[in-house]
């Protein structure tokens, strides 16, 4: 039996495809989307993948993401696939490219680091050390950084 | 070198050498018994955001030996910061005041921080639990000074997790070939990353919460004091306060050439017996804090020291 569609092709937009499993709501709050927008955003989550075994998906209508905002994705979802979608069709594909260094993508994970102190204007700052796996250091404090607290100190 | 002392990465081995090597040129200067100004006319701002007496003083007194200048930022309860002045803002006001600074901080990152904010050379002189490069340099100074050379071995003691003094000596060692063994309770080990890059970067490291038993073998034996300022709460420094302590008698078997460093203060972890014998090297190690700070304030100011 042919699967159902679970999500109608956009007409314009932007279509992030190969988002680690679970991970599209943070994908969304990385890429500063927020239900209070007006455009529709669709998205599935642990959908079956040949590469991966699931994959999330996410279309964000009427908006092209910059390679700028593409790129903050690098840190949980560096292997996505992004199509730029005009009139139906895909106008453009990008890729995810992660930057040596992260800046003002999300907060250093130490709490005694001077980039977390009250009203300081200086950039968040993380270096990327290596990237497979992935290693980030904090550019001020110099600790190594833990993922998943990253994740939940983004920016 | 980078015009910036953040780090001791900032410094390659040559460069670290050389250092020392201006340092000890620089000895009749920093006693008084010759006067060279080569810093004449230059301003240190000295920017100590927590208490300190020796990295202060020496820093100051450096600079003086030399023929320049210092302000400092005085009091914290009557400057700007009492007020919310941000480290930013008051970096950036005495990057115009001063051409270099030595800035202590409790915030970790905080002298990379003024660093980005300033034009003028940053010196380290303490963030956080972080780095304490211009204490490396009078550290390896000092053992310069009493072996000659790197490749000893080398025992740490106390608080090696908030011990910032050993976290910067530890990684400058381990790239001239010391042996290094971290004495300390689980409580207050040298921290995991620490010790991961060391082992890493092929240095020959071992931990042990034992001192006495590692005393024979030692060329260096580094105390430091428990830092009561840096624990959470009380209960969790009576602890380990005095776990370990060091007098004349525990030393009968250590070797003749070995040397006892502190970098000051101390409390209890040095009986005052020891300072009469010859392994006592801390006084000696205090004030070699203002040659080395000479050397260092010469360098990033490109005043050449002829050696």
């Amino acid at each position: 039996m042919t699967e159902m569609r679970r999500v109608t092709a956009i007409c314009n937009g932007t279509v992030i495809d190969h988002v680690p499993a679970g991970h599209a709501l943070k994908v969304l709050r990385m890429l500063r989307i927020s239900g209070v927008q007006s455009s529709p955003v669709s998205l599935v989550m642990n959908v079956p993948s040949s590469k991966y075994g699931a994959k999330d998906i996410i279309k964000v209508e009427d908006r092209e993401l910059t390679q700028d905002e593409l790129d903050r994705l690098g840190l949980i979802a560096p292997h996505a696939s992004v199509a730029i979608i005009r009139n139906f069709s895909v106008a453009e594909k990008r890729e995810v490219e992660l930057q040596d260094e992260m800046v003002n993508v999300a907060r250093c994970t130490y709490s005694n680091c001077i980039s977390l102190a009250d009203r300081e204007p200086l950039p968040h700052r993380l270096k990327v050390v290596d990237s497979e796996p992935l290693q980030l250091q904090c550019h001020y404090c110099g600790r190594s950084q833990d993922i998943d607290s990253v994740i939940e100190n983004l920016l | 070198m980078s015009s910036d002392l953040i780090t001791m990465d900032d410094l390659t081995n040559d460069e670290i050498l050389e250092l020392l090597e201006q340092a000890s040129s620089l000895l009749p200067v920093a006693r008084g018994e010759s006067y060279l100004p080569l810093l004449q006319g230059k301003v240190l701002g000295n920017m100590f955001f927590e208490p300190s007496t020796r990295t202060r003083m020496s820093f100051e007194t450096a600079m003086k030996r030399l023929g320049g200048g210092v302000v400092n930022l005085g009091a914290l309860a009557s400057s700007s910061v009492a007020k919310g002045e941000t480290l930013y803002d008051t970096m950036r006001m005495v990057d115009g005041y001063c051409d270099v600074a030595a800035l202590r901080h409790p915030r970790q990152g905080a002298a990379q921080y003024a660093a980005d904010a300033c034009e003028i050379p940053i010196l380290n002189a303490g963030d956080g639990a972080g780095q304490h490069p211009t204490q490396t340099l009078l550290d390896l100074f000092t053992i310069m000074q009493a072996h000659g050379r790197f490749d000893l071995n080398v025992v740490m003691v106390g608080d090696l997790r908030y011990g910032r003094t050993v976290h910067s000596l530890s990684h400058a060692l381990a790239r001239f070939g010391a042996t290094l063994t971290f004495v300390a309770p689980p409580a207050l080990g040298m921290p995991g990353d620490i010790v991961k890059h060391l082992k890493a970067d092929g240095a020959d490291v071992s931990e042990s919460e034992d001192l006495f038993g590692n005393l024979a073998a030692a060329d260096v034996i580094y105390m430091t004091r428990i830092q009561k300022e840096r624990f959470p709460d009380e209960d969790e420094y009576r602890k380990v306060a005095g776990i370990y302590k060091l007098s004349r008698a525990d030393l009968n078997d250590a070797k003749e050439s070995m040397i006892i460093m502190h970098p000051l203060p101390r409390v209890d972890e040095i009986n005052p017996d020891v300072d009469g014998t010859p392994h006592a090297h801390y006084f000696e190690q205090a004030f070699n804090g203002v040659v080395t700070r000479m050397a260092l304030l010469c360098r990033v100011l490109g005043v050449e020291v002829k050696t």
